[in-house]
């Protein structure tokens, strides 16, 4: 039961925390604190193959630019024009769509923002299997680059194609309607129950993680981690075990880019830089690499404080220097969190695993 | 006793000048917050980095002379390296916590887009430096920009090139907003000044030599080029096609306005024509003209200050403040509300980049007279009278 | 497509192809020492390129550049010296990552240093408009230079690895750690060497290239993924079919043009890197047994 209690504590978190910002005046915060929790969204996704599978990803800003540019551009599609066609009309009929004039007059009709949700998550875990077959038959290096090429791919894409926005990218993303009432939306009156949305959506991630790793799947994953030859010897599938927690870190990090571009009301190709991968891996191996409650406080934490413009104009530079100090710390490159909340047993085994497998050298 | 009358008036005077320092006092009073959202490091500091120290410069001066409406200005910038998600959390910020009356920048076109809608619908008055034409079309009421139109840029440039009986050229473009901005214009354009584009390509913005590209573009015939980025592409264009040894007339845009970038292209700079702001041809300019006082102020203040040229990137956060200052004196009030409709209603304010005269349907507020022809010669700015 | 522009495509392939070349040598004298990618690679020759530019100001052009590939030879030893070695102990991943935070840490402290602008190298011959005929194609005197020192370079090492001592205390490390320090063969020193030498060619590559290309803070990562691109392409840790994939790769990007938005050429090299590390992961000119050996 204990391992629910971050779940529990950010759910708690999600509705006490606007009535104690607003009473202290202090409720200009939930925006930062919005947008931390659907950047901790896609560590949580990275964290889940980086700790417990033990393979990297460098490309996981990939896979947030795929969910949030085609979410943005599919309910921004404008079909008043094919009202009639048997197509939109269907739609219509499913209420999946969207309609209204715009702030300029303009009358649109266009796919609703949860079926945009929709497509935009298929194409992410789409393309995640379609590339992670391939490329997590490789190990170390390869495998990083082979990531990090993806995310370079992706980027040069988006920041090339005159359709996603080239280098300006998509603004004016309409308002993610949810039942109830509810928007996700960046407007001033949203602000609280934003905030809310985001920190529910984080918590119930965090829950489908936890009860993940706990669970057959996540033995399957942790006894990857340590061994893979040993767990192939075992009988663990460790190929498909791979894939899945590949395509289930993608998926995350797509549902974040989703949620974010309709808060934000816009996405750019900057969130598909290499930058932005560095990050998502940083927060992880500042949390812990297998620590979930220490990659959620450390990416609530670090996100935060970067987009308060704390770091001023050191942001990377701060991030850069995170690697190399995590890196440095100890075996499983333990942070504060884990100090915090021993997971000795388990770390340590884990650390002394991988240290003791064979230097991988030219054979890939 | 019985002072005499020269006593009198000598003691009327220095009574007259100990209460002169109150006059001059530093204002006081409520200090009016003004924002600013600069990409002073990353990928776009050529032009953030101007604009970030230009608009201290002139906070600067404007505090020492007694404020805007008797009231100190506190300029608060903050750095999105670029960013266009930190340019919505600061944009954020900025209007709910700082609670600043209006906002200038941001540098790029894709922060502008990110925050227009979120300056509009907060209803404090935005004013970007960037190009894009997109930020003030559609126009929203709050959001305006100060750089000029790009086609004003283009048509510039076709202008010339009319006189210069040049017909058939190349397009390269950075793969940037600024770059496919550009790019757009001038192929929309170009039928109108009977110009054929015989080829149009958008290259890496990081790319460090060019030769294949430019060997695909000699090979096409063309007159002339056209180049549409910013440094480092603008060098290297311009060396790289010395090196092959092309002789066609090379244009830029009007990212080319800095000294420094004619001495990183050395000796390839020479004869390049470009488009911009009278700014750096200040000292050419006859003396009736309405600017040239201004340009020269700001030339010599920003070169006194940072020990190096200005550039007219950082003249649009200069004609920002200017334009900022002036609505609100008009408006007599630092209201952000007011703010706007004031800035719709100045008229022939002498700018950096020109005279701006704004209105409801024109939140650019410059005319096509706002550009003149620049060349490289000996490694300087001149004027370029056609030849 | 006639002669002359086939062979001005041709010289940019070359241009190109030595620039990539330069970075993936670096790559695998490392990889052969250590076994790991150091990612940091490109920041060697940006750092070259930016400290000659600096000191080429005020003093003669040869000597900026010894002192830049000696004070970034320095720097790369003691970034193994300091950092690399704590970390080996844990793990290829957690390497990997260490490098790329020092590769970020490298690039934000040269923002730091330098400033955000673009810094020129004085050409070795002429000026930026100095221009040779040949065959019909024009190129600037400095891709001579730039022809000519990779292929010093490569016979320099080959030379080095063959004939000299510690050359062939190097390989007999890459071979077998074990073997080498039972033979009295200091494999700490090995790698510190192995990392000085990366950073020393790294940075002569940039000082050579930086007339050509100019120079400014973020270089380094775009040339640290074509660098890889190469070495991967050739083979991990074998030099010479580095400089043959260096050139083929050059040779793509350059005619690729012809077919492709020059926005998208990176986009080939990766493609082109993704297909290698998927359908050959030893390299065009590798064999599982050359990758195990992991000659020079």
């Amino acid at each position: 039961m204990r391992r629910y209690l971050p779940a529990a504590a950010i759910a708690v978190l999600a509705f006490a925390l606007p009535p104690l910002a607003a009473a202290t005046k202090t409720a200009y915060l939930l925006t930062q604190l919005t947008m931390s929790a659907y950047y901790v969204l896609a560590s949580l996704g990275l964290c889940a193959l980086m700790g417990y599978a033990g393979q990297i990803n460098m490309g996981q800003a990939g896979f947030f630019a795929i969910g949030g540019y085609a979410s943005a551009f599919i309910s921004k599609l404008n079909l008043a024009s094919r009202a009639a066609s048997p197509f939109v009309a269907a739609l219509d009929f499913l209420g999946l769509v969207s309609r209204g004039t715009d702030s300029y007059g303009n009358a649109y009709l266009s796919p609703s923002p949860a079926l945009a949700c929709l497509c935009a998550i298929l194409l992410a875990v789409g393309v995640a299997a379609l590339i992670g077959t391939p490329v997590l038959r490789l190990r170390g290096h390869y495998l990083a680059m082979a990531t990090l090429g993806f995310g370079i791919v992706i980027e040069k894409i988006a920041r090339g194609t005159n359709a996603l926005g080239g280098a300006d990218g998509l603004s004016s993303v309409p308002a993610f309607a949810l039942p109830g009432g509810l928007e996700i939306t960046g407007g001033r009156a949203a602000r609280s129950a934003n905030f809310t949305i985001s920190w529910v959506v984080l918590a119930l991630g965090l829950l489908l993680l936890v009860n993940l790793i706990g669970s057959r799947s996540g033995r399957a994953l942790r006894a990857l981690h340590d061994g893979e030859e040993a767990a192939d010897a075992m009988g663990v599938d460790t190929a498909r075990y791979k894939l899945k927690v590949f395509v289930l870190g993608a998926a995350y990090a797509a549902l974040a880019g989703v949620l974010l571009t309709h808060y934000n009301g816009s996405i750019g190709p900057g969130e598909a830089a290499f930058m932005k991968s560095v990050r998502y891996v940083a927060i992880v191996a500042v949390g812990g690499m297998a620590n979930l409650t220490g990659v959620l406080v450390s990416g609530l934490v670090l996100n935060f404080l970067s987009l308060r413009g704390v770091f001023g104009s050191f942001d990377d530079a701060v991030f850069g220097a995170i690697l190399i100090a995590v890196m440095l710390i100890g075996p499983a490159g333990r942070g504060l969190a884990a100090r915090l909340r021993p997971r000795g047993a388990s770390a340590a085994a884990s650390s002394a695993a991988a240290s003791a497998a064979p230097k991988r050298g030219g054979s890939p | 006793m019985r002072l005499g009358r020269i006593a009198r008036i000598v003691i009327f005077c220095a009574l007259a000048v100990s209460l002169l320092p109150s006059a001059f006092a530093a204002p006081k009073g409520d200090p009016i917050k003004i924002g600013a959202v600069f990409a002073v490091t990353g990928p776009a500091a050529y032009l953030g980095a101007p604009e970030d120290r230009t608009a201290r410069m002139v906070v600067d001066e404007i505090n020492k002379d007694g404020g805007i409406l008797g009231r100190p200005v506190q300029l608060i910038v903050k750095d999105t390296g670029a960013s266009s998600e930190k340019a919505i959390s600061f944009a954020k910020q900025l209007i709910d916590e700082d609670n600043v009356v209006a906002i200038i920048g941001p540098t790029t076109s894709g922060e502008s887009m990110a925050i227009k809608d979120i300056c509009q619908k907060s209803g404090v008055p935005l004013i970007s430096c960037a190009s894009a034409e997109t930020i003030t079309t559609p126009i929203a009421k709050y959001v305006f920009k100060v750089a000029p139109k790009d086609n004003y840029v283009t048509e510039a440039i076709y202008k010339t090139m009319n006189k210069m009986g040049i017909s058939k050229i190349g397009v390269l473009a950075a793969n940037t907003g600024f770059g496919n901005g550009g790019k757009a214009q001038l192929e929309k354009y170009a039928q109108a000044y009977g110009i054929t584009i015989a080829i149009s390509e958008v290259y890496d913005a990081n790319a460090t030599d060019l030769t294949a590209l430019l060997t695909k573009v000699n090979a096409t015939g063309v007159q002339a080029i056209v180049n549409w980025s910013i440094e480092p592409a603008q060098a290297i264009v311009a060396k790289n096609m010395k090196q092959l040894k092309m002789t066609q007339q090379l244009f830029q845009s009007h990212g080319f306005a800095n000294i420094k970038y004619v001495a990183a292209a050395g000796e390839a700079a020479e004869g390049i024509i470009f488009p911009c702001s009278r700014l750096v041809v200040a000292d050419q300019l006859p003396d009736s003209n309405p600017q040239k006082k201004l340009l020269q102020k700001y030339n010599a203040d920003y070169r006194a200050a940072y020990k190096e040229d200005a550039s007219t990137f950082g003249g649009h956060a200069y004609d920002s403040l200017a334009i900022i200052k002036a609505a609100i004196e008009s408006a007599k009030s630092a209201d952000p509300a007011k703010i706007a409709a004031a800035i719709e209603g100045v008229k022939g304010l002498s700018g950096t980049a020109g005279i701006f005269g704004f209105s409801a349907q024109d939140h650019n507020g410059l005319q096509p007279d706002a550009i003149v022809m620049v060349t490289v010669k000996k490694g300087k700015f001149v004027l370029y009278e056609g030849k | 497509m006639d002669g002359s522009l086939f062979i001005q495509y041709f010289v940019s392939g070359l241009t190109y192809g030595s620039i990539y070349a330069a970075v993936a040598i670096g790559f695998n004298i490392i990889y052969n020492a250590t076994g790991i990618i150091n990612f940091a690679q490109g920041e060697f020759a940006m750092l070259g390129g930016m400290i000659a530019s600096s000191l080429a100001r005020s003093c003669p052009l040869w000597l900026a550049i010894a002192a830049a590939v000696v004070a970034t030879a320095v720097v790369g030893v003691a970034i193994e010296r300091l950092l690399l070695r704590r970390v080996s102990r844990f793990g290829v991943l957690k390497m990997i990552i260490a490098t790329i935070g020092i590769s970020i840490v490298l690039r934000e402290l040269a923002l730091a240093a330098w400033g955000e602008s673009v810094r020129t190298v004085p050409f070795f011959t002429g000026n930026e408009v100095s221009s040779i005929s040949f065959l019909g194609a024009n190129f600037s005197p400095q891709v001579l230079w730039i022809v000519g020192a990779i292929a010093l370079v490569a016979v320099a090492l080959t030379l080095y690895f063959k004939l000299t001592l510690t050359g062939k205390a190097m390989r007999g490390c890459s071979a077998s750690r074990d073997g080498a320090s039972l033979c009295g063969i200091s494999p700490g020193r090995m790698v510190a060497i192995a990392f000085g030498m990366s950073a020393a060619i790294g940075a002569f590559a940039g000082c050579v290239v930086a007339p050509l290309t100019q120079t400014h803070y973020a270089i380094g990562s775009t040339l640290s993924v074509k660098g890889f691109t190469v070495a991967a392409f050739g083979g991990l840790g074998n030099s010479v079919a580095a400089i043959a994939a260096g050139f083929l790769l050059g040779m793509l990007e350059s005619f690729s043009i012809v077919v492709v938005p020059e926005a998208y050429k990176d986009v080939v090299t990766i493609v082109v890197l993704l297909t290698v590390l998927v359908a050959k992961p030893t390299g065009l000119f590798g064999s599982r047994a050359a990758g195990a050996l992991k000659e020079y």
